[in-house]
């Protein structure tokens, strides 16, 4: 076990433990500072997170320094792995039914729908879920946060999609928790979402919150998105119509995937 | 070359992998695309590197690729593997020093004269979004040689994204996230 210390687990750099809330408040206020100056002066919007992003501590030394490299998708690139039902249980989508018990918490529904860029449901592909407990403790050995670990609940979950993108996962809301970025540093509540498309260009993982979180200005790596329309595209709207009576409270969450490359390109060969 | 059509909607954010995904995203046999006694079987290996040369410990590894004919399969079955059926994707968290091991085939060229090469995704706590980046064969150099991604870019750039064939007949690639030998990733049409 000590390899799986909790220390070399969040800490990159010792020191950055010892900035404290202010500072890094501080940071992230600069960078969208600059950021908002950039699109007054006509810069086009960025809606996904800098991958440079200094109040976020760990990235210091593990994001590219050269621009991405432009290219145009080829063969395996316009196509993604087939998921299905040999790979999913239906009721890997149930995180509250994994064990002997009921899972402590707040019982919740997530739903919504899978969606490319054009606005066309990614069907039959596979969603994974994860997500810390309602005590704010992940089932993982290197999380040591002193909270309690559920017997009832793992917090991870899986889904494929249905005929028009939509997805539906039963769990307990997750609690916010502390991690070592710097000094009283914590998350906001959190599901961790991963996603496949129709072409493996569009492969994504990404995080959903809650709306309302009194965290979410303090968190570098929710503000490492610099946009705030972006950010808002990470929280999920409380739905009354997936509210269920005396069951479940309800929150929709659709996600948007990169735009497919295959059809546009194939159109395009067979016009020559 | 026509222009890609714009999009409608707005991709959602990507955020981190996180630290704590080795509970949720790994499965059984996620690195054996094929089995160690498959007669075609070759290992793909490598470390992942940080910005000071440090192995990263919390990385994971996909890849996605043709079949040794060159042929893209569309079957499922890679989550819950049969051991028979070959279905081009796999995924492996890194060891506790930064090494990962596929067990695959060579893919075959998906046209001739086509540099076959395998993709290859990377997330990791601290990195703030996935990164895509390709794994080329190395032994048909006149096809590298054509190859309009690699003819595109500086030689040195250009070697980062060809694996090196070892004596046993492994491939090997390493994936640098940041310094002098950082790895190209890339970009395509469509991501905004």
């Amino acid at each position: 076990m000590s390899n799986e210390a909790f220390n070399n687990a969040h800490v990159l750099d010792p020191a950055a433990s010892q900035a404290t809330q202010e500072q890094i408040t501080g940071e992230i206020t600069d960078i969208h500072e600059a950021y908002r100056q950039e699109v007054l002066a006509g810069k086009k919007a960025e809606t996904q997170p800098r991958v440079d992003f200094a109040p976020y501590r760990s990235s210091l030394l593990r994001h590219p320094t050269k621009d991405l490299h432009h290219t145009d998708p080829e063969t395996i690139e316009l196509h993604s792995p087939a998921f299905g039902q040999r790979d999913v249980h239906v009721l890997e989508s149930d995180l509250t039914i994994q064990h002997n018990g009921e899972p402590i918490g707040e019982r919740i529904v997530v739903a919504g729908r899978v969606l490319d860029g054009d606005g066309r449901p990614v069907a039959n592909q596979l969603i994974e879920i994860w997500q810390a407990n309602a005590a704010g403790r992940y089932v993982h050995k290197r999380d040591q946060h002193p909270a309690p670990i559920d017997p009832n609940f793992t917090g991870v979950g899986r889904a494929i999609t249905g005929p028009n993108g939509e997805y539906s996962f039963t769990t307990i809301k997750p609690a916010p928790y502390p991690w070592k970025n710097h000094h009283n540093a914590w998350r906001p509540a959190h599901i961790h979402f991963s996603l496949f498309g129709t072409d493996f260009t569009q492969r994504m993982i990404t995080q959903m919150y809650f709306p309302g979180d009194p965290l979410f200005a303090l968190d570098p790596i929710y503000q490492a998105i610099t946009d705030q329309k972006a950010r808002d595209a990470l929280v999920a709207t409380y739905d009354h119509n997936l509210t269920s009576h005396e069951w479940a409270t309800g929150y929709n969450w659709d996600i948007v995937l990169t735009g497919s490359n295959r059809t546009w390109m194939e159109n395009e060969e067979e016009e020559h | 070359m026509k222009q890609a059509p714009e999009l409608k909607l707005t991709p959602t954010p990507g955020q981190t992998i996180g630290p704590f995904y080795g509970y949720a995203l790994p499965f059984e046999k996620g690195g054996e695309l094929v089995n160690q006694a498959h007669p075609a079987a070759v290992r793909l290996h490598g470390v992942v590197y940080d910005g000071n040369g440090d192995v990263i410990p919390d990385s994971l590894l996909e890849i996605w690729q043709a079949d040794e004919h060159g042929n893209v399969v569309s079957r499922d079955g890679s989550l819950v593997r049969d051991g028979y059926t070959f279905t081009g994707f796999g995924r492996v968290p890194v060891d506790n020093v930064g090494h990962y091991t596929f067990t695959t085939v060579n893919p075959g060229p998906t046209e001739a004269g086509k540099a076959p090469f395998i993709m290859l995704t990377i997330f990791a706590r601290g990195l703030l979004n996935r990164l895509f980046t390709r794994i080329y064969l190395p032994e048909d150099t006149e096809a590298l040689a054509n190859d309009p991604l690699l003819a595109s870019l500086p030689e040195e750039r250009r070697k980062t994204l060809i694996a090196t064939r070892e004596e046993d007949g492994s491939l090997r690639f390493d994936v640098h996230l940041q310094g002098e030998k950082e790895t190209v990733f890339l970009s395509y049409p469509r991501e905004s």
